[in-house]
């Protein structure tokens, strides 16, 4: 019978997560080059934006991981909250930096697209604000976690906080929805009578995909080797960590 | 609960909320320039940034007092459900530091040149607006009770929180000001406090389960 709780452990997660580390990081790296390559060299231009609307590649993935990676962050905070779990919390520490990074990235390249395309850096639209309150709830988990010295209340409140931002999702991803703004609407639409809707070159779409499973991939790969580093400092006075370092070093 | 109301009122801390909140109203035509068309036009907005400031300034001491004499571990020991305590605390707080705040919005919207209909607005969004702050603050204050630093924390943690209150709070006055009447604003306004109303005290009384074990 395969137990999911025997995972649970930090003490048998860390060589998993080590393999997976491995598996993930080359397929993201694969899957970064192909999507790469395809974006600059194979999806056509634009008619209506240009060369300038390739920034999407990255753009749309990086928007998309940050309000995705806020999701599943909250879902590890409320894992850790019920089940008391160590592994849980642990894992919504180590997704959080790379969720500010996408938040950041997204903002970023939307500055570098609005620039030529709207004429501004900045816009106060209802998308690009919402995206900046979810950048201030990652900063703010973050400040948290590390103000509190006791690892086991950090955790616990910064999961609390988790759980009072996840509100802020749904109004970020329906925000073009609700309120008529500068920001374009989603070019995939899959709310439209169950069929999927898309209103792009089939040859952007599968760039697109494949840029966000290389940023996906590329999460995992980055969280699980960051959970592993804290899975070793929190644990570091358990006995299989010594003998795992005392292994290491000989 | 009624004598938490009670115990908080003599003290100062009435008066330096609302000082607050006159000065920051105050600093604005000072740093724009007199322009009176211009103020107009910003003064919902004004006035409710120095709302959000202003009630936050108190935020941090909701907790702390009665953490450092020990009675909060008191009350986690009370049979009344601790979100009953803290929703109480929390009322007891709006009363001193924002209810004052939405008294002094008509006087401080007359400054900026707003007209009867608007002011009247004014103080509705405020009247709405200002125990969400109170309640979705008592979650940053109860998260960072007894912390270093904690002051400068809790506004970190807790302004995220408050911008929809102060996108819908300035916006209905302004939707009004332009003649598109400010419903669906104040019902969304309603919506977040009756949502606030419910899951805030919980979420703070299980902060505050957090803070003190």
């Amino acid at each position: 019978m395969f137990n999911l709780f025997k995972f649970s452990s930090p003490a048998s997660f860390y060589p998993l997560a080590g393999r997976l580390v491995t598996l993930f990081a080359i397929a993201s790296v694969i899957l970064l080059a192909i999507g790469l390559y395809m974006s600059f060299f194979v999806a056509p231009t634009d008619y209506k934006q240009g060369e300038g609307y390739r920034i999407m590649f990255i753009h749309v993935p990086a928007a998309w991981m940050s309000m995705l990676i806020y999701v599943v962050m909250a879902c590890w905070a409320a894992a850790g909250m019920i089940w008391n779990t160590r592994l849980s919390s642990m894992m919504a520490t180590s997704l959080a930096p790379t969720g500010a990074m996408f938040t950041f990235i997204a903002l970023w390249t939307g500055a570098l697209w609005g620039k030529p395309m709207w004429g501004a850096w900045w816009v106060w639209d209802a998308r690009l604000t919402s995206e900046l309150i979810l950048l201030f709830l990652y900063v703010g988990f973050m400040a948290l976690e590390s103000a509190i010295d006791d690892p086991r209340r950090a955790a616990r409140a910064s999961g609390l906080l988790a759980l009072v931002g996840v509100v802020n999702i749904p109004i970020i991803y329906y925000s073009v929805q609700w309120w008529n703004t500068l920001h374009q609407g989603s070019t995939i639409d899959f709310s439209k009578g169950g069929g999927v809707e898309i209103s792009m070159s089939e040859i952007m779409l599968w760039t697109l995909l494949i840029m966000t499973f290389a940023c996906w991939f590329y999460t995992i790969a980055v969280a699980l080797n960051r959970v592993r580093s804290i899975i070793l400092e929190r644990e570091a006075d358990s006995a299989w960590v010594k003998t795992l370092l005392k292994g290491a070093k000989s | 609960m009624r004598d938490l109301t009670l115990a908080m009122r003599h003290r100062s801390d009435v008066l330096t909320t609302v000082f607050f909140f006159i000065i920051v109203v105050s600093l604005f035509p000072l740093g724009v320039g007199p322009d009176a068309q211009l103020l107009k036009e910003m003064a919902a907005g004004v006035v409710w940034v120095a709302a959000l400031l202003a009630s936050m300034l108190s935020l941090t001491r909701l907790f702390a007092d009665d953490y450092h004499d020990g009675t909060l571990e008191q009350l986690l020991l009370v049979p009344q459900p601790l979100s009953l305590i803290v929703l109480g605390k929390v009322l007891a707080h709006w009363i001193i530091s924002g209810l004052p705040l939405v008294l002094m919005s008509p006087l401080l919207g007359l400054q900026f040149g707003l007209e009867g209909d608007a002011l009247l607005m004014l103080m509705l969004t405020l009247l709405i607006g200002t125990p969400v702050l109170s309640l979705l603050g008592a979650i940053g204050a109860a998260l960072t009770l007894g912390l270093r630093g904690g002051g400068v924390l809790v506004s970190l943690l807790v302004l995220p929180l408050y911008i929809p209150v102060l996108i819908f709070g300035a916006g209905a006055v302004t939707s009004n000001a332009m003649g598109m009447g400010a419903e669906g604003h104040l019902s969304l306004m309603g919506a977040i406090l009756l949502l606030a109303l419910v899951l805030a005290p919980w979420a703070s009384a299980a902060a505050l389960r957090i803070s003190l074990e």
